[in-house]
């Protein structure tokens, strides 16, 4: 089926005037085949989260519902607390997410302004680190959360470990590597008169970085936002070991506790898996040029 | 994101100016200097501190035994026993070792070549190609550990879709809970969300490729297929390292799905959870836990190394 596909350069007139051939139907109704198979799953959360206890216990869940209804959406919100946990996830996420993407613009300025020996080892060092297994650090993370004290205004628990801050602590050490790669190669193809100009004028460094370098990098920060904060959001291994009191877990990481709540309902189980998906499918279908751009930019400038 | 092709062209004319390396940092004011050791200086510690110090702490543990609930005081130095047990007697070593090399390769099989495929199909003019695109990247958004929530619904032997439609409603296979296939279940649900990252990787660098050297091979009487895997594919290779790296990392990673599913237990054992499980879980044998680490770090190393050099090497010589 390909093979006939794959040399339109030669037919390109003929293509325009007969743009229905079989084999473009062919590739067509393969695609949509392939993407509802995607969908699927998702759909079939969908499916089951619209459908009452009662329902599906008798008939099973392939079955024709008998009726749809909202009630487990209400209802996982309400005994999952979802409200109290997306509100964990945002004390996490926003400050990490900020965090993140002014200290690596700050490397990134740096690296591809200014000339040091130590350039291209610096950015070895971020890149590597963010491509580490968590698991490669998150023993030793642990403890050392342990040792380090902190007055009861900063963290309830009076140390890093069970603290929001330490989770934000360690999303920002770990996603810089990643951002900070992607904003020197980004900020590498920005024109050097430019900043020279800006330093023969009198504009102090930091007037270099904030007023001319990151208005330049908009763009790429967008998707980097974007792309940061499904990361983030989606964490579920940090906030785990690094938060012990399960009232402090953002909501990826509640969804554990949700499920034993929860018991057997999977109804509820759907319903509460798309309400805790919903942030990371809405910024998807909103801002899905900067996600697909920020993952782009990662890989191919390298 | 174009931008970023276009910037270097509007440079070309006026040529790009000689870098004069070294002279800038010593051309720099008092203060400057200061801000901009600060702005290189705090991010490269608290990058230190929190990423690179634990894994040198990773390294370290690896040599003791403690249970990491007392004192640094209590750290017991064995040398190389942790290894050596490891190696030689833990009985769920080997097992994850496995898992996590069929998790590898199943990852570098699949997704791989279902995601090239998929980005060669809609490299092209094609109406509803963005649509086609949006429905194949969607499961990206979603964390590893909804998946596993997503997926039982499918798996399921209690009413589940998979069982269903494969009419085994009378007889249904438990695909999580019987050892045999459930790893290769998870796999299926953890592809499933890759796929979609692999063939926007591809995606990328099938744009990338200068057509002139399609129509070249072209003229020269290559068929489409010839075309494709001389010399399409070979000049992909900056891409295909990269999915080679992030499947390995992502397979070294591989632990929120397991964990959501059976606490990474039963079948679906893996290097990350005997790590975890010295601080979440039921054991407490930090030294155990931390070789097996350093043994995840060493072979992340493997693939992080030559990554880096091949992304650098490019760099130094522009």
């Amino acid at each position: 089926m390909t093979a006939t596909l794959e040399r339109p350069s030669e037919t390109v007139e003929v293509k325009k005037k007969r743009p229905v051939t079989p084999a473009r139907v062919a590739l067509h109704v393969f695609l949509v085949l392939t993407c509802l198979m995607t969908l699927a799953p998702l759909l079939w959360a969908v499916y089951a989260s619209l459908r009452t206890y009662e329902d599906t216990s008798v008939n099973g869940y392939f079955s024709i519902a008998k009726s749809l209804t909202f009630e487990n959406f209400a209802k996982a919100w309400e005994i999952g607390d979802l409200p109290h946990f997306y509100w964990n996830t945002f004390l996490i996420t926003v400050p990490a997410l900020v965090i993140t993407l002014v200290l690596s613009s700050m490397v990134a300025f740096g690296v591809s302004r200014f000339s040091f020996k130590f350039n291209i080892a610096l950015l070895m060092l971020f890149t590597a680190g963010n491509l580490l297994p968590q698991q490669v650090i998150v023993t030793p993370l642990w403890r050392l959360y342990r040792l380090i004290e902190l007055p009861a205004w900063v963290s309830e628990s009076e140390s890093l470990i069970d603290s929001p801050l330490g989770v934000i602590l360690i999303h920002i050490a770990f996603q810089m590597g990643f951002c900070t790669f992607v904003l020197s190669n980004y900020m590498k193809t920005i024109p050097y008169e430019l900043t020279e100009a800006a330093r023969v004028d009198g504009a102090s460094v930091f007037r270099q970085y904030w007023q001319l370098t990151l208005p330049l990098c908009r763009p790429v920060l967008a998707a980097l936002a974007t792309l940061e904060f499904t990361w983030i959001y989606n964490d579920f291994l940090w906030a785990l070991v690094l938060i012990q009191d399960g009232d402090k877990m953002p909501v990826t990481s509640a969804l554990q506790n949700l499920k034993g709540t929860f018991f057997t309902d999977n109804n509820l189980i759907a319903a509460g898996s798309l309400l805790v998906a919903l942030p990371t499918l809405v910024v998807f279908f909103v801002l899905q040029r900067q996600f697909v751009g920020g993952l782009t930019l990662g890989s191919t400038k390298g | 994101m174009t931008a970023v092709q276009e910037k270097p062209k509007a440079v070309a004319p006026s040529g790009p100016p000689p870098r004069r390396r070294g002279k800038r940092a010593t051309a720099l004011a008092g203060t400057d200097t200061l801000v901009l050791a600060l702005m290189l200086g705090i991010p490269t510690i608290v990058h230190l501190l929190f990423v690179w110090i634990p894994a040198l702490g990773s390294v370290a543990l690896s040599l003791s035994r403690w249970n990491g609930i007392g004192g640094l005081e209590d750290i017991e130095w064995i040398g190389v026993a942790n290894y050596v047990e490891i190696f030689t007697e833990y009985p769920r070593f080997w097992p994850a070792v496995q898992h996590n090399l069929i998790w590898l390769l199943f990852l570098l099989v699949v997704p791989t070549s279902v995601g090239l495929l998929l980005a060669v199909l809609l490299d092209r003019e094609l109406r509803f190609s963005r649509i086609y695109q949006s429905a194949l990247y969607l499961p990206m958004v979603l964390s590893l550990a909804l998946v596993g929530f997503i997926w039982q619904l499918i798996y399921t032997p209690d009413g589940g879709l998979l069982n269903s439609v494969l009419g085994l409603g009378d007889d249904p296979v438990d695909w999580i809970g019987d050892s045999d296939v459930n790893l290769y279940a998870v796999l299926v649900a953890a592809a499933w969300r890759h796929t979609g990252y692999i063939m926007l990787l591809y995606l990328a660098g099938l744009k990338s490729v200068d057509p002139a050297l399609k129509e070249a091979a072209a003229l020269d009487g290559a068929s489409a297929t010839q075309t494709f895997f001389r010399v399409t594919f070979p000049v992909m290779k900056p891409v295909n390292i990269v999915v080679a790296v992030v499947t390995v990392i992502e397979a070294l990673r591989a632990f929120d799905i397991v964990y959501v599913i059976n606490k990474g237990r039963n079948g679906l054992e893996l290097l990350s959870v005997l790590v975890t499980d010295n601080i979440i879980g039921e054991a407490s044998r930090i030294g155990r836990g931390s070789a097996v680490a350093v043994i995840l770090l060493t072979i992340s190393l493997g693939v992080i190394i030559p990554y880096l050099y091949q992304v650098f090497s490019k760099e130094n010589r522009t």
